[in-house]
Parts: structure tokens; C-alpha cells; sequence
């Protein structure tokens, strides 16, 4: 499996507002956490270790 | 004069007078080791039941008193059993299969570590470093009485070593003055301050961890389950970063607290600040707090670090005086045991004019990549649990959070990976894998136990070289050179060795070592393909 770099979301407008939604009220330190959270949860969604060293690489 | 640095649990090998310190003749030994801590007493217990005479020195006389190693695993029970010190350490060890892992006021989770059956010892038990080096030194005894040419000198003290063509000079001081000894081979294992090391200018790099380490080992008699409970971030006062409880033998607990790294010892050490944290830790589960009383108090920091090299022609290194790790994950004397296992069949050969001497490069090489990997597994424990930056910390704590609401966040909580050991593989001397069967028993790993009738498979390994012959019709021994492999042949195996041996094969031929590591395998005996790989196991790659 590769690294999907294609538009893959439905409707992006909608997510990039949910993803700040998520983060309205929160200090730096709790969007950190947040972020944190989140980056392990998807991580662990893909599993592959492939894709996610591609992922570290391309976001470098 | 030989200074006293620590007392002793146990009077294991009182000192006696040496003759040569008086006569001032210098006798030659095939083997000397210098240290008689878990490491050395093993390696000298193994030679020693093959046949090989080895001759330990230690400046003490027995087990030093304190709080040290207190969790074996199973591949240090697995080896013990063979040298026969095993079923005394698993009776008197604590076995646990319970743990909690808390985050300040909340538990995360709780585990069951529900151990894989048909194996004779169980995944590690806890018991006092003291106890382990005494059952060693009780098995040296048995087996003395069989004859095995084993000799510990207490008080007898290393204060030089010259390495020479084709021996080593050692200076020993003994409470009657001094002498010298001449060794074929000389073992440093004699810890982590290796003196031996220093006295050959040799180095021994690595990582400091800026972390201190408040222990206490408790006794109470009170009825408190026998569970591992660690807490990251303990709510209790003044408990620092994380904490941890432990069970061993004799109503011992053991207590870690985290102090982190500006700390004012004396003041840590202070008995009435020591119990006011054991106070709020113990009553933090049950809410009252039982009786017991402080048996050994310590602050420790630890280090990671390795040799470059642990053989220097004559000299060897085994165990802390090779590599330190931090104890996070038992890898200090379960990896050290190793070292002792990897080492004593090959020098035994070689001592016996069976096998060429570049076979003992191997221990070093085979040895630094287990310490490596020990010193991996080790680094990434303490990093988890004393995070070095702002975004490891914040990364850590997600871990920890998700932990207590999304099972998929536990496999990274990381308060130290229990010791297992290392797979040889790709390394010189280990052959094909013609059956590919299950990776458990590739070529290079060390042979996992199974059930055979009313025993075990390990039972049947005994320090040969073993072809082990699974379904089919039993093989013949295979010599090479004056080497002849012993035979174990299974015509009906049970399920567990099954599962761990053939997979979907309904047969097969191993060859294994001496230390238990599987040389290579076949799915059918073919006499040369065997001889070939023992073969390259002792001389092949350095041929
Ligand atoms: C707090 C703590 C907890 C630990 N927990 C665990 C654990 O749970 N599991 C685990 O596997 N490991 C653990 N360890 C590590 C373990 O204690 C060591 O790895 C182990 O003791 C190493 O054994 P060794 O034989 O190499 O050296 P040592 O045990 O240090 O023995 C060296 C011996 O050499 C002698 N000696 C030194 N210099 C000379 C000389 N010049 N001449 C003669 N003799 C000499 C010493 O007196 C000593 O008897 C822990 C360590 C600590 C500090």
C-alpha cells in the first residue's frame, strides 16, 4: 500500500471546519493534547508501518 | 589487603588460604573468571559441568546485600533448569500474572498476562538477586560433588591483569597477601565498575539517563495482592513521576519512586520522608495504610552503555561489566545469563581442541547484538517513562490518556518490555531454513519449550550439539570432526511442539547448539546437509 496523496475526503470545507472546531476554546497546551491524540488514533487506524514512514516523511 | 565495599546477604564461599600465596608458585588455569555474581557463578557452573575446570575470584564472600535484580524471565529459569538450578528458584520465586497501570488518580487499565502453556517455567518469576546467586552456588556445590572442576576463591581480589601471546597474568591480593595466576582465558564479570576494564584502559560508553531512583524494599506481612501496580504521574504526595509495587519472596515489596534529577539524597534518603511516601502509596488503593517496615533503602540512576568490543584477545567480558542497561524491562542479570550460556560451550570446545579459537569471535559479536538490543529496548522504556522534551511529554500523555478509553493506546504504554532473547538471525554459522516452519524456531532463535510426554523439551537439550528429530523415523548421530550430534528423536509430537516446531509440516529435523539456538532445519534427514551446517556452525564462517 502506498501513501495516498489524491484528494480523498468528501467535502474538505466541511472537514477542515469540524478539525478547528474541534480545538475552539482550547489553550496550547490542550490543542497539543489534542493533536497528540489524534495523530495516534489515525496512526493506529492505518496501521500499515509503510504508509505511516511515508507519512512521517512527507510531513518532515 | 582486600576492602570490604558492601556486606553480604549470604557467606557463599568464605575465604580459605590460598597455598600459592605462601609458596609463591604460579599455577596456570585454563579458565579464571573474575567475579562471582549471577554472571560469573553461571559461566562457571556450566564449564564446570563440562568438564572444563573453572576457577572463579571474588573480593566478597557471598551475595551482596540490597536491593538489586529481582525479576528473572524465563530464558534465565530455562537455563538454570539446565544447569540445574532451576526448580529451586521458580519454588521460591513469586510468580504474578496481574498487573494495574494507573495515571495519577485514575487506574488506565489492568492486564492478565495469561502465560503461553506447555512451557516448564513461567514467562519470569521475582526473586531476590541474593537468592538467585545462592541457588547457583548450591547447584555448583551438587555438581562439585560429581566432580566438576570448579573453584571459587572470596576474598580473593583482582588488582591486575597483563594480557600475554597466549595467557594472562592476573595479581590477586587475599587477606594473607598476595600471589599470581596464570590463565588460558580470563572472564571479566566482575559488574558494572569493572575493575578489569579500567586496568586494561578500556572504555565504555553511553547514555547517562538523568533520573534518580528512590527504592524501597518493604516488609509486611499484610494481606495485599500480588499484583505489579505502576502509576505514571502518582497522585500521592512528593511521589514523583511514576511509581511502582512489586512483589517478591519473604513478604518483600519492592517500591520505585521517580524522583527526577536536582535531588538532595541525604534528605531523599531520610527514613520519616521515605515512609510518608510508602504511607500515601500503599493506602492509595486500600485506603488504610498496613504495617510493615523498611528492610533496604537506595537511590539509584542508571545508564545505558556497552564495550565496543567485549573480547580483547585473552580477555572476555560478560554481563554489567559489558553493558549496562537501565532495569526497566530485567535486562541486566536475564541478559548477563546469556552472556554466560553463549560462552561457555564455545570456550569449553575450544578448550578441548574441538573447535578453532576464531569460534569464540562469535560470543563477542552475537553477544554485542544482543546487548544492543537490550540497550534498545531499554532507552526506549526510560524515554516513555521520563520524557526529554515538551512534545514527547505531551505524546506520552495522549498515550496515556487514549489508554484508559481505546484498547489500541496500551500496547504503547511502556513501563519496560520484560527480557526475552535475541534471535541470531543472518549471523555467521547459522544455516538454511529448508522446512519453513514457524518463525518462533527459525534458525538463530533460541528453542521455545513444549511439552514430550510426562516432560519437557528442553529437558531433552542438554548442552550438545542436538539433532532433534520431529515425526518420521529417527536419524543417526552425524559426526564431524570428533563432534557427534546426540540424537532426540519424537516420533509423536503433542500439539504445543507441533505448533512451535513443524506448522504445516507433519516432520522435521533440526539442528540446535549447545546454548539451545536452532542452527538450521530440514523438512526431511539428509546426513549431509546436517554435517555441513555443524560444520559452519564451529568453523564455517571463519573458515
Ligand atoms: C535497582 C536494580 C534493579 C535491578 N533489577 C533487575 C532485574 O529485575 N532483573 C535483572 O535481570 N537485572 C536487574 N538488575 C541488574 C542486575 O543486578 C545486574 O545486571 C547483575 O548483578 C549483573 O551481574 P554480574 O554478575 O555481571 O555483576 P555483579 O552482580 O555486579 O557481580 C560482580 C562481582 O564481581 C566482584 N568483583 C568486582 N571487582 C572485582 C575484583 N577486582 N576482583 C574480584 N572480584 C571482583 C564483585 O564483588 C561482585 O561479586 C538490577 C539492578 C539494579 C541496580
Amino acid at each position: 500500500m502506498n501513501l495516498n496523496l489524491d484528494p480523498n475526503i468528501d467535502d474538505p470545507d466541511g472537514f477542515y471546519q469540524e478539525l478547528l472546531a474541534a480545538h475552539e476554546g482550547l489553550d496550547k497546551q490542550q490543542s497539543d493534547a489534542l493533536n497528540a491524540r489524534l495523530i495516534l488514533t489515525l496512526a493506529n487506524h492505518i496501521g500499515d508501518r509503510g504508509v505511516l514512514r511515508e507519512a512521517l516523511e512527507i510531513a518532515k | 589487603m582486600v576492602a570490604v565495599r558492601y556486606e553480604t546477604a549470604f557467606k557463599l564461599y568464605p575465604y580459605t588460604p590460598v597455598p600459592a600465596a605462601t609458596s609463591g608458585t604460579v599455577a596456570r588455569h585454563p579458565v579464571v573468571i573474575i567475579g562471582g555474581g549471577p554472571v560469573g557463578l553461571a559461566l562457571a557452573l556450566d564449564l564446570g559441568r563440562r568438564g572444563t575446570p573453572a576457577l572463579v575470584l571474588d573480593d566478597h564472600d557471598g551475595a551482596g546485600l540490597g536491593s538489586k535484580a529481582i525479576c528473572f524471565a524465563k530464558r534465565t529459569l530455562d537455563i538454570a533448569t539446565r544447569l540445574g538450578a532451576g526448580a529451586s528458584m521458580v519454588d521460591k520465586g513469586v510468580i504474578w500474572n496481574v498487573g494495574k497501570v494507573f495515571h495519577g488518580d485514575g487506574k488506565l487499565f489492568e492486564f492478565n498476562l495469561l502465560p503461553e502453556t506447555g512451557h516448564r517455567n513461567p514467562a519470569f518469576i521475582n526473586l531476590q538477586q541474593p537468592y538467585f546467586e545462592k541457588f547457583l552456588v548450591d547447584a555448583i556445590r551438587t555438581a562439585q560433588g560429581h566432580g566438576a572442576p570448579i573453584e571459587i576463591r572470596g576474598r580473593n581480589q583482582v588488582t591486575a591483569v597483563t594480557p600475554g601471546k597466549d595467557h594472562a597474568i592476573l595479581d590477586i591480593a587475599t587477606p594473607d597477601g598476595p600471589y599470581k595466576i596464570k590463565a588460558d582465558w580470563v572472564v571479566a564479570c566482575d559488574g558494572a565498575r569493572s575493575a578489569t576494564r579500567d586496568m586494561l584502559g578500556l572504555s565504555f560508553d553511553g547514555r547517562v539517563f538523568e533520573e534518580n531512583f528512590l527504592i524501597a524494599d518493604v516488609r509486611m506481612k499484610a494481606d495485599f495482592p500480588t499484583e505489579r501496580w505502576f502509576w505514571f504521574e502518582p497522585p500521592f504526595k512528593d511521589s514523583g513521576q511514576s511509581a511502582l509495587l512489586h512483589k517478591q519472596p519473604d513478604d518483600i515489596w519492592r517500591i520505585d519512586f521517580q524522583l527526577g534529577w536536582d535531588i538532595d539524597r541525604d534528605k531523599e534518603l531520610d527514613p520519616g520522608r521515605i515512609r510518608a511516601r510508602v504511607d500515601a502509596m500503599l493506602s492509595s488503593q486500600t485506603g488504610s495504610v498496613p504495617d510493615y517496615e523498611l528492610a533496604w533503602t537506595s537511590i539509584y540512576t542508571f545508564q545505558c552503555r556497552r564495550m565496543e568490543s567485549f573480547r580483547h584477545g585473552n580477555v572476555f567480558f560478560a554481563g554489567d561489566s559489558a553493558h549496562q542497561v537501565s532495569p526497566f524491562g530485567a535486562r541486566g542479570a536475564n541478559s548477563g545469563v546469556q552472556d554466560a550460556e553463549n560462552l561457555a560451550w564455545k570456550l569449553d570446545l575450544v578448550l578441548k581442541g574441538l573447535a578453532p579459537e576464531a569460534l569464540l569471535d562469535s560470543y563477542a559479536s552475537e553477544r554485542e547484538y544482543g546487548a544492543d538490543e537490550n540497550i534498545l529496548n531499554s532507552s526506549r522504556a526510560t524515554d516513555f517513562m521520563t520524557p526529554k522534551s515538551e512534545i514527547s511529554q505531551t505524546f506520552r500523555n495522549a498515550v496515556l490518556d487514549m489508554a484508559a478509553r481505546a484498547p489500541f493506546a496500551r500496547p504503547f504504554v511502556n513501563s519496560g518490555r520484560l527480557s526475552v532473547p535475541c534471535n541470531y538471525d543472518g549471523f555467521p554459522g547459522f544455516g538454511v531454513d529448508a522446512l519453513k516452519g514457524p518463525a518462533v524456531t527459525r534458525p538463530g532463535a533460541p528453542c521455545p519449550d513444549a511439552p514430550v510426554g510426562q516432560d519437557f523439551l528442553l529437558d531433552h537439550l542438554t548442552g550438545d550439539f542436538t539433532l532433534l528429530s520431529i515425526g518420521g523415523v529417527a536419524p543417526a548421530p552425524v559426526t564431524q570432526g570428533e563432534i557427534s550430534t546426540r540424537v532426540v528423536h519424537i516420533a509423536d509430537p503433542s500439539p504445543d511442539l507441533a505448533a512451535r516446531y513443524l506448522g504445516d509440516a507433519d516432520r522435521a529435523v533440526y539442528l540446535i547448539r549447545p546454548d539451545q539456538h536452532v542452527v538450521a532445519r530440514w523438512a526431511k534427514f539428509d546426513a549431509q546437509a546436517v554435517k555441513d551446517a555443524l560444520h559452519a556452525s564451529l568453523w564455517g564462517a571463519h573458515a
